[in-house]
């Protein structure tokens, strides 16, 4: 955790100390257009390479009543058989975090020397995910308008919508405490529960701090420290377009959009390469992606070997003297034992 | 095998805190009770594995073969490119830690190793290593790790810990199925000549003699005829089950735990009882007379070596469909994996339709493979059987799923129905331990040795616990399971975390409540040959009751 504080304290020095030597160019500009160029690069990398392996076998984990007789009434979103329950199936493991809505907490207790396990239902993890997870979407969804002229309606009503509160000049985001509250809630439990404490990795504890860095700096752009947001805009529309601001106009922004810039950038950066990439990976995982009608349709494996494996022919030559005294009937006549001996052990394609 | 401390003593023993210094500064231990025993080099030949080499656990040097590092480095390099599950399990997991107590191991041993998401950092670790950016730069912070023999040694202690029972895979948000990393790990292990004895013989026994238990065609015979003797002396009828005959309808497949082991006979006497009074058209097979297939805790190869048999042996008896008995990771392999590897069918099946009934199974339309709690519920909710389920009434019953047929399957409806329908008393386990969320028995995947009886109790604890809870509650004393390994498995973990409380698999259940025609009445015995505590009313009062209890059509 330590080295994980480290680096991203390492970062804001960096940023920090850039924008007042006058690196302002090299971070407002060209580093975030090589990070968006890595992010979007790396990420369809990522992609093809999962791509590129097959799914040779049809693993679904069955969440629910199979499809078997006309009586019985399936589970169509957790074992779907069509393409709309797969549909559904997927959109609600994207959306609304399905398989972790489950989530359980086994305690130990003892009844009266009857030792017991009980699970009780656990959403918190579900919720806050959520929130975290909603609140990125609104955030990132808001910042698009750094790259339109005109705004569109839409983002618009994003935001009009996120800052419905109407507390605080500028209006306060409700999406700012739904990304704070989940990361902070993602990083205490990290912290302070004894199994994800010793599971958990620098990786882990990096990738939460470079979220909350990027969440607190753009607030306090925003709140605290204001930033001259139409040259931020100008700045932002330029780098989209290829249409690269000047020097002049870069240096006129305050250094804490630096410090905000640098940290999302090494967030592009490092996206690809790391656990983040669970938001593509969740599209592929052939446990929930596939069909559960591994009976009825079958499944293809491009790499499907031969079929290699003792025949009943070289079965029966083995036996063959017992089955017939055993009364069990055989395809050759006893006679032919003694020339088929040889074969006996003998592996055999079919024919 | 080490002495088994009593249940007490398990719990007292277990660690309730977590080991000071980091997981990947922990080497693997090897406890008595814990581990299973190498397979013997000569058998692993037999089948082929070509760096087969004496070993064991507990020894410092497991005499890897010279190029160790580059079978282990071409092996992952090789199931990256075949399996695009692996790839996506190795890159997505953000260690959110919400498998880590779905694990029965886990919550009977609590080493932090068996969290499924540290079972499968162990490999993700040398993947980092060796096959990505991050892991390559950034080293143990991006959490990589070189591979050492010691690294070979905790793959294999955690890849038998693991019975590949999907529990966690349910609640992983993104899907990740330690199933799967766990069935590779093993294919790594067996590529470096590390197997385990428990389950190369079955798989070698399975290959030539058709089960995994070695019985041979005559002998098989001769203890199906044992068991027609058994249901004769219950029933006064005589039944001859057909054998290796052509012609027939129905190929019949059961795990040859049904065949030899107690109780599973009582099931398999149940499935003959059944088909005798249906007058179902079927056979028997002595070469394909194993359902289970112990292949599949080998490699994706070997299972499918195993699970040829089925379709070659219907193709030449000319059967219509298969039919195939009460067990779990059989249907792993017979509902997700058995017409990829070995399909399409023979020419010769057909789409299967049950004779009594006439339903047609589309659901079984390209594996033409039906299993038999389909089957039968699908008779029962047609009022075929005339069932009289007060002879069950001693027993008091609650239902394990098994988690093949329940997270690889969604077999759930099926049994309850015909359990509900053969016995009146019937109590679920609580919530949260039954159906897509059930327990483990704690020893599937080939964990089912005695040399691992620490190992299996501790992974069972939370079945039993469940168990152990409705015994208190409502007096459970018959755990009903349509898993041949359940049947093997269950009855000494009963015995040890809630005795008093037995195993039966479903059909036993179904016979006992059945009343065949020409039985002779009345039925006074079950199929252990107990006597029935509430045996049949006299013949003449007989008519009255049938009609009560219905089984017309």
């Amino acid at each position: 955790m330590a080295i994980a504080l480290a680096a991203i304290l390492i970062i804001l020095a960096v940023a920090w100390g850039g924008a007042l030597v006058g690196l302002q160019y090299v971070l407002g500009v060209i580093l975030p257009m090589v990070a968006l160029l890595v992010f979007i690069i790396g990420f369809i990398m990522r992609l093809v390479y999962w791509a590129k392996s097959p799914v040779p076998f049809a693993i679904p984990t069955t969440g629910g009543q199979e499809k078997s007789l006309d009586w019985i009434k399936p589970a169509r979103l957790d074992t779907p058989t069509t393409t709309m329950g797969l549909i559904g199936r997927m959109a609600l493991e994207i959306f609304a975090f399905r398989s972790l809505f489950r989530n359980t907490k086994a305690v130990r207790t003892d009844d009266n020397g009857t030792p017991r396990i009980t699970y009780y239902s656990a959403k918190w993890l579900w919720l806050f995910a959520l929130l975290f997870h909603y609140g990125m979407l609104v955030i990132v969804i808001r910042h698009a308008r750094f790259m339109f002229e005109p705004v569109p309606f839409v983002i618009n009503a994003v935001e009009a919508l996120d800052g419905l509160l109407q507390v605080g000049t500028p209006r306060f985001f409700m999406s700012n405490a739904l990304i704070l509250a989940g990361l902070v809630f993602l990083l205490l439990r990290r912290v302070c529960t004894e199994r994800l404490r010793y599971l958990s990795l620098p990786a882990d504890y990096f990738a939460l701090f470079l979220l909350l860095a990027i969440v607190l700096s753009g607030m306090c752009m925003r709140y605290i420290g204001k930033v001259d947001i139409a040259m931020v805009k100008v700045v932002l529309m330029g780098i989209f377009t290829f249409n690269l601001p000047s020097m002049d106009q870069v240096a006129q922004i305050g250094p804490i959009f630096f410090v905000h810039v640098t940290f999302v950038s090494v967030l592009l950066i490092y996206f690809p390469f790391s656990k983040l990439m669970h938001m593509g990976g969740i599209f592929f995982s052939p446990t929930r992606n596939m069909k559960c009608n591994t009976r009825e349709v079958r499944h293809i494996n491009p790499w499907n070997p031969p079929k290699k494996f003792h025949t009943y022919a070289a079965y029966e030559d083995d036996f063959r003297e017992l089955m017939v005294e055993a009364d069990l009937p055989v395809d050759k006549p006893l006679e032919e034992k003694e020339d088929e001996a040889e074969d006996a052990q003998n592996e055999k394609a079919p024919a | 095998m080490a002495k088994m401390p009593t249940s007490d003593q398990l719990l007292a023993q277990t660690p309730t805190s977590f080991p000071d210094k980091g997981w990947m500064d922990i080497k693997a231990e090897f406890i008595p009770g814990r581990y299973p025993y190498p397979a013997k080099p000569e058998t692993m030949e037999k089948m082929g594995f070509v760096n087969a080499h004496p070993w064991a656990p507990e020894d410092e040097d497991w005499n890897l073969p010279e190029n160790w590092e580059e079978i282990l480095y071409n092996g992952l390099k090789e199931r990256l490119e075949k399996h695009r599950s692996l790839k996506v399990f190795m890159d997505t997991c953000v260690r959110c830690g919400a498998c880590a107590d779905k694990c029965h191991f886990f919550l009977g041993t609590n080493d932090p190793k068996n969290m499924p998401v540290l079972r499968a950092e162990l490999l993700r670790s040398i993947y980092r290593k060796d096959f990505t950016l991050a892991g390559k730069l950034l080293g143990k912070y991006a959490g990589a790790r070189s591979v050492n023999k010691d690294v070979v040694k905790e793959l294999f202690s955690y890849a038998y810990q693991c019975t590949e029972c999907r529990r966690c895979s349910l609640f992983c948000p993104y899907g990740i199925d330690t199933a799967e990393i766990t069935a590779i790990v093993r294919e790594l292990l067996y590529d470096l000549g590390l197997g385990i004895n428990w389950v190369m013989e079955p798989v070698a026994n399975c290959n030539r003699t058709g089960n995994h238990l070695g019985i041979q065609p005559h002998a098989f015979k001769e203890i199906v005829e044992f068991l027609c003797d058994d249901i004769e002396t219950v029933t006064g009828i005589r039944i001859n089950p057909p054998f290796n005959e052509k012609g027939h309808e129905v190929l019949f497949i059961t795990p040859s735990g049904d065949v030899f082991a107690d109780p599973g006979i009582y099931t398999f006497m149940g499935y003959l009882m059944l088909f005798h009074e249906i007058g179902l058209d079927y056979t028997l097979s002595t070469y394909a007379s194993e359902g289970g297939n112990f292949g599949s805790f080998v490699s994706f190869d070997m299972a499918k070596k195993l699970n040829a048999k089925m379709y070659h042996e219907a193709e030449r008896l000319g059967a219509k469909w298969i039919l195939g008995g009460e067990c779990g990771h059989m249907w792993r392999v017979i509902n997700q994996y058995m017409a990829t590897y070995n399909g399409p069918t023979p020419p010769n099946m057909e789409t299967p339709v049950s004779p009594v009934t006439g339903t047609v199974f589309e659901n079984a339309k390209a594996t033409k493979m039906v299993h038999i709690v389909e089957f039968t519920a699908d008779l029962i909710k047609h009022g075929k059987l005339n069932l009289r389920p007060e002879r069950n009434d001693h027993l008091i019953t609650t239902w394990h799923d098994s988690c093949n047929p329940s997270r690889a399957m969604g077999c759930f409806e099926e049994p309850r129905t015909i359990l509900k329908a053969v016995c009146n008393n019937f109590f679920e386990m609580p919530e949260h331990t039954i159906r897509e969320e059930t327990f483990c028995c704690g020893s599937g995947s080939g964990l089912n040795s005695e040399e691992v009886m620490d190992l299996r109790m501790r992974g069972g604890l939370p079945r039993a616990n469940a168990v152990r809870w409705v015994a208190d509650h409502h007096d459970v004393n018959r755990v009903a399971c349509m898993c041949a390994l359940d049947r093997a498995i269950l009855p000494p973990l009963m015995n040890y975390w809630v005795p008093g409380v037995d195993v039966s698999g479903l059909h036993e259940l179904v016979a006992n409540a059945l009343v065949m025609k020409d039985e002779t009445q009345p039925r006074t015995m079950d199929l252990r040959q107990e006597d029935l505590e509430y045996p049949d009313p006299e013949p003449e009062e007989e008519g009255g009751e049938e009609q009560e209890n219905g089984g017309e059509e």
